[in-house]
C-alpha cells in the first residue's frame, strides 16, 4: 500500500528578535554570533501562543486544504514537541478537539528533542499502512527555550507544521523511511528544569553530523539513489550552518537545500524545524519532484524520508491556507525587554 | 479559580465556535442555547448544533488600556465585535495587529489562543481570539 502526505499546514508566530539585539544585552557581539550561526533573526511566540495554539493553527491550515476529508476519519493525532504546555495532560487531545477529530481516535504527545514531529509521521505511516486508521495526523511544534545568555538563546524559536498521512489522494508519496538511533547525550533537559543543557561542541560531530549522515547514507543505499536524484533536500536546522555543512558532506548542493532552509529567518523551531522545511518545499513543489528529508533529535536519532510529489499537487487546494512565504510576511521586531516579557523571563508579582 | 467542569462544557464553543440553531425559525445563537427565546416551547429539545464561520469582519472595536492580569502582557490591545460571514455577532480580542490598522470592516478570522489559566499549576484555558485575515 502506498502511504504518504494527503495535506499539510504550517505556522510561525509573527514576532522576531535579532542576534544583535540579544547580544547587546549580554555584552556579546551578536552580529558575529548571528553570522557564525547563519541566523539573521528568530521567531518569538506571543504571550497567548504555545505549542497547543501553534499546532492547532498548523492543523487547521492542513484541514482547510482538504475540505473533502471528514475530520472524523482521523484515527490518530500525535504532537511532537519538547515544550508541551503541560508536563501531564496531552497537547494532542486539545488539537484533536480543535480540528473536530475526537472522540473515535487515539492520541499521544511525543518527545524526542528536535525529531518528535518526524517520529509522529513514521507512527502515522505504520498505522495507515497496516489499515488500522484511515488518516493520521502528525505535528511537530515547539516554543523552544534557551537559557538567558546561553548560545541557544540566539536560535531557540517557535513554529510548527502538521501533516495528514493517508493512503489515498496523496500529494506526495513517502517511498521509504528509516532511522539511525543511538544513546548519545548531546542535549537534554531534566524533569523540572526550566532550560535545557547541552554538550557544547559535542552536539556537532558525534551527534548531529554522525546521525544525519548515517541515516541519509542508509537511505540512499536502500533506494539506490544519489543526491543528484533529488530536487530538494531538507535537513534538521538547529542553525543555518549545520544543515549547509551536512548537505555538502553528503554531496547535496545549496540549490537543493535553500527552499527548505528556514532557520536563517525564523531560528531553530526544534520539533517544528524539519516539518516546516518540508512544508516550505511542498509550497512550491511540482509533480514528479523528489524530496530527501533527514531530521535529527538529540539523544539521539535521525529519521530519513524519500518522498515523491504526485500529480495531485496540481489540483490540491494549497491556497486555502497561507503558504510559509505568506506566514512569514508582516513580522514585528521586538527589543530584548519586550522579548523578556513575552517569554516570561520577568519575575512578576503573585 | 474557574470551575473545571464549567470550562470543559464550554470547549465546543470556545474552540470551534459551536453554537445552536433553532429548527423552527432558523435563528442561530452563539454561545449555544437550549431553547430559542423567540419560539420557546416549540424549540424545546430540538435545538441543533451549528458551527459558526470562523471568518468575518470587524463591526465595532475598542482599545483596552487597563487589562486584567491574564492579558496585561498584551496591553494595549483591541477588543472587537465581529460579524461572521454567516451573520453572527461575536466579540473577542483582536491580536497580531498594529492598533493603528484596526478599522470597522477589517477582515478577520478566529484562531485558538491561550485565554487564561488557573495559576502556574492550574488548568490552561484556550479559546478563540481574532487575527487579521
Amino acid at each position: 500500500m502506498e502511504v504518504g502526505i494527503v495535506s499539510y499546514g504550517a505556522y510561525v508566530p509573527r514576532y522576531r528578535i535579532t542576534p544583535e539585539e540579544i547580544g547587546r544585552v549580554w555584552g556579546v557581539n551578536g552580529k558575529a554570533m548571528g553570522k557564525g550561526l547563519f541566523i539573521n533573526q528568530k521567531s518569538v511566540p506571543s504571550p497567548d501562543e504555545d505549542v497547543v495554539t501553534i499546532a492547532t493553527e498548523a492543523a487547521r491550515g492542513m484541514m482547510a486544504r482538504v475540505p473533502e476529508v471528514n475530520p472524523e476519519d482521523i484515527g490518530c493525532v500525535y504532537v511532537g514537541s519538547e515544550s508541551h504546555p503541560y508536563a501531564v495532560k496531552p497537547t494532542s487531545t486539545i488539537v484533536a478537539e480543535a480540528i473536530g477529530a475526537t472522540p473515535a481516535m487515539t492520541a499521544a504527545d511525543l518527545e524526542f528533542a528536535c525529531k518528535a514531529g518526524t517520529a509522529g509521521i513514521q507512527m502515522c505511516m505504520g498505522l495507515v499502512g497496516s489499515g488500522m486508521v484511515k488518516y493520521g495526523v502528525a505535528i511537530g511544534a515547539d516554543t523552544s527555550q534557551g537559557a538567558p545568555g546561553d548560545a541557544l538563546e540566539y536560535s531557540a524559536s517557535a513554529g510548527g507544521a502538521a501533516y495528514l498521512i493517508g493512503s489515498e489522494d496523496l500529494i506526495a508519496v513517502i517511498n521509504k523511511t528509516l532511522s539511525f538511533t543511538t544513546d548519545t547525550p548531546d542535549f537534554w533537559r531534566r524533569e523540572g528544569q526550566e532550560y535545557p543543557s547541552h554538550g557544547g561542541r559535542f552536539t556537532g560531530e558525534p551527534a548531529y553530523f554522525r546521525h544525519i549522515t548515517s541515516a541519509a547514507r542508509m537511505m540512499m543505499e536502500a533506494q539506490g539513489t544519489t543526491p543528484d536524484d533529488y530536487d530538494y533536500a531538507v535537513f534538521h536546522q538547529p542553525n543555518g550552518k549545520f544543515p549547509t555543512r551536512v548537505a555538502a558532506q553528503l554531496g547535496f548542493t545549496n540549490e537543493q537545500i535553500t527552499q527548505g532552509l528556514l532557520t536563517p529567518e525564523i531560528g531553530n523551531t526544534y520539533s517544528g524545524a524539519v516539518p516546516l522545511g518540508l512544508a516550505s518545499v511542498l509550497d512550491v513543489a511540482k509533480p514528479g519532484d523528489r524530496i530527501f528529508v533527514t531530521s535529527y533529535g538529540s539523544g539521539a536519532g535521525s529519521d530519513a524520508f524519500d518522498i515523491t510529489v504526485t500529480d495531485r499537487i496540481s489540483s490540491y487546494k494549497r491556497e486555502k491556507a497561507k503558504t510559509l512565504a505568506q506566514v512569514m510576511e508582516n513580522t514585528v521586531q521586538l527589543d530584548y525587554a519586550k522579548y523578556a516579557l513575552y517569554k516570561n523571563k520577568i519575575l512578576m508579582p503573585e | 479559580m474557574a470551575s473545571i467542569a464549567k470550562e470543559w462544557r464550554e470547549i465546543p464553543g470556545r474552540y470551534n465556535l459551536e453554537g445552536s440553531k433553532c429548527p423552527v425559525c432558523g435563528k442561530v445563537y452563539f454561545p449555544k442555547r437550549g431553547i430559542c427565546p423567540e419560539c420557546r416551547r416549540e424549540s424545546l429539545g430540538k435545538m441543533e448544533d451549528y458551527s459558526v464561520s470562523r471568518e468575518g469582519e470587524v463591526y465595532s472595536f475598542s482599545i483596552v488600556h487597563e487589562a486584567p492580569a491574564f492579558t496585561s502582557k498584551l496591553k494595549p490591545y483591541a477588543v472587537v465585535m465581529v460579524r461572521t460571514t454567516d451573520g453572527i455577532m461575536i466579540s473577542g480580542q483582536l491580536v497580531d495587529v498594529n492598533l493603528e490598522d484596526v478599522r470597522i470592516g477589517m477582515p478577520v478570522r478566529a484562531v485558538l489562543r491561550r485565554i487564561s489559566d488557573d495559576g502556574p499549576s492550574g488548568v490552561i484555558h484556550y479559546g478563540y481570539k481574532f487575527v487579521p485575515n
